[in-house]
């Protein structure tokens, strides 16, 4: 529970002098902060890419664009017509006056967040919300806060049995694999190395949210007790004393070039075949973005830290993932594309 | 040579050897001092080390690399920055100062931001601070008013700014999840990735650029006579310009294409050099670089050993560099002149 911040204080007194009724339509976001529901929502502007594709699982139709065009290696896997819409930026901390005239062009009734809900993305949404005039919401993009992230967008959205059917999704996810996970003892938690950059020296540490799924499924990350909560680099050296069991990457290149440096080659997790590739087409399993495109890689990375206790065929969980979130449901020869890593 | 330079040259090039001796004996991977001896002469004797590949790899695959790597950076930016500080007659003159550093940089992140591959990404680095000071040279000199040195600085101030605004730009349009991280670290200077294919990139700019500013080391004395006593003496300063400038652009393009942005050695190490051997280009040049290298190698080894993950080097240079500046100003014996 976070601290009671004083603005609540002052929207939880206000609610005791308002008659009920008048904030029937009102909900709050993943920050707390209470949202009036838009009467009508037919256009929703996505701050960032954890949001454009939070919203588009939830209701592809309402997507006004994408913060970052899609490549055409994605496009396959995302609806005709939606996963091809134009690129219209992101409102980072910085949204100058021409940057949020431009949202106003886009004539959106709705501007959602997903990430964090820290202090400046709190002011950054009350100030385009006042300076605009557009109910702006912020979800909480962490793991757990998923599910509720889209009963809050679902309610924002006037599209509350989806978002239903999505959260429920994501907490059976978590609840199964949180469940079988709780009954592994910490030995026979592989030791986790992840590798980013195309020479694998970029690792997240402990709070990072590049390593969320990692911590989630309880491995044990080697950088994990390191200072600091974002990427960092190390050197080989410092991997080689580590000798992690498992490597995960999301680097095609490294993970290629892996076996063929001797220092590498001497590490746990090259020696026993243990580096993995996440896939990640339209979006990353693992790490970025950020958002509900992590669900499905929870199951791909608990399978590969703990093949014992996740008997489940991937392909399976992966065909119905990407039916249900995407609405596209991928051929086999994607699935073998996707499930590669490459793309 | 004089006693004072033969000190000098001593002092540094025992400082090189303690940081040598100090970075093969470092690291986060535990190699023992017996390890490093029985490579050494398992290396001289052509017979097996009998140790372990992983101890093998660690000394000649990553460690190795990377002192050599240290090493050659910290010499070239030492280097060019006493030939930049003589040409301009300015004590304050580092590298960078004609624009290569922010030309390689605005060449990396632009790699990085079109996903190419490291060998591109250093190569664009490379190309990037190379055009950039060409950019610098060619406007310099279709300006034919004022004293042609200080139109070289001022354009070389303007034009790093503007690729200063440039490399903001692309990390603005940078994904903000994966490019921009490897931005930030490259822009920060690192040796972490440094592998065997690195160096010879590296070592080729850095000795024929070397090797040009040492063959001029007697026209640079008398270039950094003021301009009319140098022409009196029948210098001809434009060409000699030309080629100083071409040849510390092009170690200081190889050093940050291969390390990422170092600010500090190139400022300080020229003081230091001068401090120790006086203001003959002939001595200064070959003492800035062993210092150089051993000042970076030094730098490099605490980045990777004081703690798991690793401390970008430009940090440490910038650290340890400004209060050592300070430090120089102060006693200034010996100094400038």
């Amino acid at each position: 529970m976070p601290h009671p911040d004083r603005r609540l204080v002052l929207a939880g007194l206000a609610t005791l002098a308002v008659p009920r009724g008048a904030w029937a339509a009102a909900i709050r976001d993943g920050a707390g902060r209470e949202i009036a529901i838009p009467a009508k929502v037919e256009r929703v502007f996505p701050a960032g890419p954890p949001a454009a594709i939070q919203l588009y699982t939830l209701a592809p139709d309402l997507l006004l664009g994408w913060p970052r065009a899609n490549r055409p290696e994605e496009l396959p896997f995302l609806l005709p017509g939606i996963g091809d819409k134009p690129e219209i930026g992101r409102i980072t901390g910085r949204g100058n006056s021409a940057n949020l005239e431009a949202v106003l062009t886009l004539k959106p009734d709705l501007i959602v967040d997903a990430g964090s809900t820290g202090r400046s993305y709190v002011e950054l949404a009350e100030r385009v919300q006042g300076q605009t005039g557009i109910p702006y919401a912020l979800l909480d993009g962490r793991f757990e806060a998923i599910p509720a992230s889209y009963r809050i967008l679902g309610q924002l959205t006037g599209r509350t049995e989806r978002a239903e059917t999505l959260a429920r999704w994501c907490e059976s996810a978590m609840t199964a694999i949180k469940g079988r996970i709780a009954t592994i003892p910490a030995e026979q938690r592989p030791s986790v190395y992840y590798a980013r950059g195309p020479r694998g020296l970029e690792t997240g540490l402990g709070g990072s949210i590049n390593v969320e799924t990692l911590s989630f499924l309880g491995a044990r990350n080697v950088a994990a007790d390191q200072p600091g909560n974002g990427l960092a680099q190390v050197s080989l050296e410092q991997v080689m004393a580590w000798d992690p069991e498992v490597i995960v990457t999301i680097d095609l290149g490294f993970a290629e070039s892996v076996r063929a440096d001797l220092a590498w080659s001497s590490i746990r997790a090259v020696k026993a075949g243990r580096v993995h590739l996440s896939p990640k087409l339209p979006f990353g399993w693992v790490d970025f973005p950020p958002s509900v495109n992590r669900m499905v890689g929870l199951w791909w990375l608990a399978k590969l830290l703990y093949p014992a206790q996740f008997p489940e065929d991937i392909r399976a969980i992966a065909r119905e993932f990407h039916t249900l979130f995407y609405q596209v449901t991928p051929s086999e020869a994607q699935l073998d594309l996707i499930l590669s890593g490459r793309g | 040579m004089s006693p004072s330079s033969l000190r000098g040259n001593a002092i540094a090039l025992g400082l090189l050897g303690v940081a040598v001796l100090l970075a093969f004996g470092l690291g986060r991977f535990p190699v023992g001092p017996a390890d490093l001896a029985r490579l050494v002469w398992a290396g001289l004797s052509g017979q097996p080390s009998g140790l372990s590949p992983q101890i093998e790899a660690v000394i000649w695959n990553i460690r190795g690399p990377r002192v050599v790597a240290a090493l050659l950076c910290g010499a070239a930016l030492a280097v060019a920055g006493t030939a930049f500080q003589g040409l301009f007659r300015n004590p304050l003159v580092s590298p960078d100062i004609l624009g290569a550093s922010s030309g390689a940089a605005l060449g990396a992140v632009v790699g990085i931001y079109f996903s190419l591959g490291l060998f591109a990404i250093q190569l664009a680095a490379f190309t990037g601070g190379l055009v950039a000071v060409g950019a610098v040279y060619a406007i310099g000199s279709t300006i034919r008013r004022g004293d042609p040195v200080l139109v070289l600085v001022l354009t070389g101030v303007v034009v790093g700014s503007l690729l200063g605004a440039g490399i903001g730009l692309v990390k603005y349009w940078a994904d903000p999840y994966n490019q921009l991280p490897a931005m930030t670290f490259w822009l920060l200077g690192s040796l972490a990735g440094t592998a065997k294919p690195d160096l010879a990139p590296l070592l080729g700019p850095v000795l024929l650029g070397t090797a040009v500013l040492v063959a001029l080391r007697w026209r640079m004395n008398v270039m950094s006579l003021p301009e009319e006593e140098a022409r009196a003496l029948g210098l001809n300063t434009g060409p000699l310009r030309i080629a100083i400038v071409t040849a510390a652009t092009l170690v200081t393009a190889a050093s940050v294409a291969a390390a990422g942005i170092i600010g500090w050695v190139g400022l300080v190490v020229p003081h230091l050099a001068r401090f120790l051997v006086g203001p003959d280009f002939g001595k200064l040049l070959p003492t800035a670089a062993l210092l150089g290298g051993g000042y970076l190698l030094i730098i490099d080894t605490l980045a990777r050993t004081a703690a798991p993950v690793e401390t970008p080097l430009g940090i440490l240079t910038a650290v340890i560099g400004t209060p050592f500046f300070i430090w120089l100003l102060a006693s200034a014996r010996g100094g400038w002149s």
